[in-house]
């Protein structure tokens, strides 16, 4: 029910009403009178309006849900896009601030003597931060989690690695060819690994983006529907109201209000569900921090981490999937007005 | 501005599909400040009359022009300009039941986007003065068919209409009630607006000396 000062209402209108009998001194024409004076300018208590089409004409609970669900699946696909991403970054800058250098041992050489040349050799270069010399047994090491502890590696000629720090852009032509002259000697800057791994990286990304596209025109559509349903339903209304001279401006700003309202709500859900799963995660990755999946998880996504940027991803895809939605039911009412003409 | 005619039909013939026309050759004019009465048997078409008027129905052959202009040429917005000059009770009432009788009222000022604050005594004055003074909070859905069709009538004048399209209007009321209704039709059409009132009733016809529109076999006569 409309909240009306019926006190203030009753005063005012006794007084408008008196003033327009004196004037006439006649009942009907006061009561034309008053209909179309221009406001007397009395202080009247303000009230809010009905809605023009009433929210039991739209289902609004299931369309709520639906685009809470698309909400959280578009969200869930823009956060997990932008881990992949990140993640992605992170691991091309890791790996390109290091190289390495496989000596391998050859018949009639001194294996030791090869290594050292090689590391002063990197040392020398410009751009290169820090040289670590690997030892026999790291070396050896290193293949334990493919051979096994018990199996006798002395007599097998194991490569030695020395593992460089980079920074800024060293000349790996110059030092390919300088270290090329020592037999068994070959430098691995990554590029081939790094060049793989953007282009997964970008594939899961470009994926991600289309099923993100696909959500959000599949909440378009579901609104698009709900938006004709709700005009079959209030086709009598929408008549009356081009009666009494409703654009159809007028008229779809009724419909967009709904939508958007419902809009909000459906994307503020599905967004928050989305951050709250993200949150689950990062939570969870933690516990599982010096485990052996642990390790792995984090290799693969860092931290697990949204970050700010993430978050705000999430947020900016539940507005969009508002926005969505009320851009849609505009554009359908408005579609559907021009084939009622 | 003053327009000469508020309405001119020139040979407007209405046919539904291939169907016989079921109204034709109407060629008549409605001045400004004119009040009449439209009448004719049952199905003769006084209700497609009206909503040829209102733009709701398009004739097969004819022209109709309105407050100075071919309705056939008008754009959906103009369209809407245009009724916002003309008052409608439909002979259903067409009330939106979930709105107050107060905001059935209302709803032409409403829908031209007018502040509440500014015609809200205006409407409560003219409710009780249709006796529905007591009944603006409820929704059409309480109301009787007579607390109705006064809601609708006060909706149609609400706006001080240039004109005003009336089907039955007195068709749910008692007789003093109809002439006290008559009465207002009356005082709209003193202040400005011409009247075009379509009903079966020939007491309240008698009651007020206007030109008589009668339908019938899809022809139309007019007694002055």
């Amino acid at each position: 029910m409309p909240r009306i000062d019926k006190a203030a209402i009753s005063r005012s209108a006794s007084r408008s009403a008196a003033i327009a009998a004196r004037a006439t001194g006649d009942l009907t024409v006061r009561a034309i009178g008053l209909a179309v004076a221009a406001n007397r300018g009395l202080r009247l208590s303000r009230r809010r309006d009905t809605a023009l089409l009433p929210a039991s004409s739209i289902s609004g609970r299931a369309l709520v849900l639906i685009i809470a669900i698309m909400a959280f699946l578009a969200s869930l696909t823009a956060g997990t896009v932008q881990l992949v991403s990140s993640a992605s970054t992170n691991w091309r800058s890791a790996i390109a601030r290091e190289v390495t250098i496989q000596v391998r041992p050859q018949v009639g050489r001194d294996t030791d003597a090869d290594v050292k040349q090689a590391a002063a050799i990197t040392r020398a270069s410009a751009g290169v931060d820090a040289v670590d010399v690997y030892s026999k047994a790291q070396s050896t090491q290193l293949l334990e989690p493919w051979l096994g502890q018990d199996f006798e590696l002395t007599e097998i000629p194991i490569p030695r690695i020395i593992a460089v720090k980079v920074s800024g852009h060293p000349d790996f032509g110059t030092l390919r060819k300088t270290l090329d002259q020592i037999p068994g000697v070959s430098l691995d800057d990554h590029r081939i690994w790094t060049a793989r791994l953007s282009t997964m990286a970008n594939a899961m990304i470009l994926v991600g983006l289309v099923i993100l596209g696909l959500v959000l025109t599949a909440s378009g559509l579901a609104v698009a529907f709900a938006t004709r349903g709700a005009m079959a339903g209030t086709r009598e209304i929408i008549d009356v109201l081009h009666l009494v001279g409703g654009t159809d401006r007028f008229i779809a700003n009724q419909f967009q209000r709904h939508f958007l309202r419902l809009g909000l709500k459906g994307g503020g859900i599905g967004g928050l569900a989305a951050i709250a799963v993200f949150v689950a995660a990062g939570l969870a990755s933690r516990q599982w921090v010096a485990t052996p999946g642990g390790d792995q998880v984090d290799a693969l996504f860092g931290t697990f981490s949204l970050g700010l940027g993430g978050y705000g991803a999430v947020v900016v895809i539940a507005g969009v999937v508002a926005l969505i939605t009320t851009v849609v039911s505009r554009l359908t009412v408005f579609r559907n007005l021009r084939g009622l003409e | 501005m003053e327009i000469d005619r508020v309405l001119r039909f020139e040979n407007v013939g209405l046919r539904y599909g291939m169907g016989p026309e079921i109204l034709r050759d109407l060629s008549f004019v409605i001045q400004p400040h004119s009040f009449q009465f439209l009448t004719g048997p049952s199905g003769a078409g006084k209700t497609t009359l009206l909503r040829l008027i209102l733009m709701t129905l398009k004739p097969t052959r004819g022209l109709i022009n309105l407050f100075g202009q071919e309705v056939a040429r008008l754009d959906k917005d103009e369209m809407t300009g245009l009724r916002r000059r003309i008052g409608v009770v439909f002979q259903d009432f067409r009330l939106l039941d979930h709105l107050t009788t107060y905001e059935n009222v209302a709803l032409p000022l409403r829908v031209q986007g007018k502040d509440e604050a500014s015609y809200r005594s205006e409407v409560i004055e003219l409710l009780r003065w249709v006796g529905l003074g007591e009944r603006m909070h409820v929704p059409p859905t309480v109301l009787s068919g007579g607390e109705k069709q006064r809601a609708a009538i006060a909706r149609a004048v609400m706006v001080q209409p240039d004109l005003l399209l009336a089907d039955e209007p007195t068709g749910n009321v008692d007789p003093p009630l109809a002439r006290r209704l008559l009465r207002l039709f009356t005082e709209l059409h003193r202040q400005g607006t011409s009247i075009v009132l379509a009903t079966h009733d020939f007491d309240l016809m008698d009651q007020f000396d206007a030109r008589r529109f009668v339908l019938a076999d899809g022809y139309l006569e007019i007694f002055s």
